[in-house]
């Protein structure tokens, strides 16, 4: 670790708490990115179009950051298919079981000191560590 | 329309944080739960970061607009307790993250950046997202 990148993640920080700041204040919404995806493939929800908004949001995002930023992205990896599949689809299931993921419960929960959010994000972070402790132990990162 | 566009650009923005900090690049983020191993915590002030501008921001706006620019109403998760439903899962998705170093919002900005393996990562949550539905409907009947 270095200090240029404790800078860059906490201005980072900075400017994810300012976009989900503002989706708060225009659209009343709290920026759980995985709450607003999961409710985009259910398709009939009258509020559909904001999320989508949101999402587009995201999804430009990162085609106009490849160029600015290519070293902020794994562009190379190639991951077998079925690792990919399972960590997909954990992370799908689990965070609209849990009803959040890093966005929500991590940054907008905590923020608005919930008791549910500091519980979900103490146990998805030590799920995490436990998890990568695990597949170190196996040799997946060597 | 307005409301679209502040939307859109509410997810541009995080987007770009989100790149900026480094939370885009999967290796980081396994790198930033390998405590025990290879740890690198500058993530950590990510979290810090974005906590301090939305801590700020929530009580100044609950304060100062007893309603949204554009919506009518707050909508703002009403749940209190925690409940099995939250821990477990939490675990799964804290599983997931730890496999993939993906989690939503970088997957969906990586794969707007071509990234491969965030475009199949990708597939696979809403596949997870739809199944957990399905689950849900199934072990509550009466809900609709």
């Amino acid at each position: 670790m270095n200090s240029e990148e404790i800078k860059m993640a906490f201005i980072g920080g900075l400017i994810i708490g300012l976009a989900s700041a503002l989706l708060l204040l225009f659209n009343g919404r709290i920026a759980g990115i995985g709450g607003i995806a999961g409710r985009l493939i259910t398709f009939r929800v009258p509020d559909l179009m904001w999320r989508l908004d949101f999402v587009i949001g995201l999804v430009i995002g990162g085609l106009l950051l490849k160029n600015i930023l290519p070293a902020s992205f794994d562009l190379d990896s190639r991951t077998p298919v079925w690792i990919l599949a399972i960590a997909g689809l954990l992370v799908g299931f689990g965070s609209t079981e849990g009803n959040g993921c890093t966005s929500g419960h991590g940054v907008c929960g905590i923020s608005r000191l919930s008791k549910r959010s500091i519980a979900a994000t103490l146990t998805f972070m030590a799920a995490g560590i436990v998890t990568v402790f695990i597949l170190r132990q196996m040799g997946a990162y060597q | 329309m307005n409301w679209q566009i502040t939307s859109f650009i509410s997810g541009l923005l995080f987007s770009v944080g989100l790149a900026v900090s480094g939370m885009t690049n999967p290796k980081n983020v396994t790198g930033f739960l390998d405590i025990t191993g290879d740890w690198k915590p500058a993530l950590m002030f990510v979290m810090v970061g974005a906590i301090l501008v939305y801590a700020t921001a929530y009580r100044i706006i609950m304060l100062m607009f007893p309603k949204p620019v554009f919506e009518k109403e707050y909508h703002l998760p009403a749940a209190t307790s925690i409940d099995k439903k939250l821990i477990i899962g939490s675990v799964i998705f804290g599983i997931g993250w730890g496999i993939g170093g993906y989690c939503p919002g970088p997957a969906l900005t990586s794969l707007g950046a071509n990234a491969r393996d965030a475009l199949i990562f990708t597939l696979f949550m809403f596949a997870g997202m739809w199944a957990q539905k399905i689950w849900d409907a199934r072990s509550v009947p009466n809900q609709n």
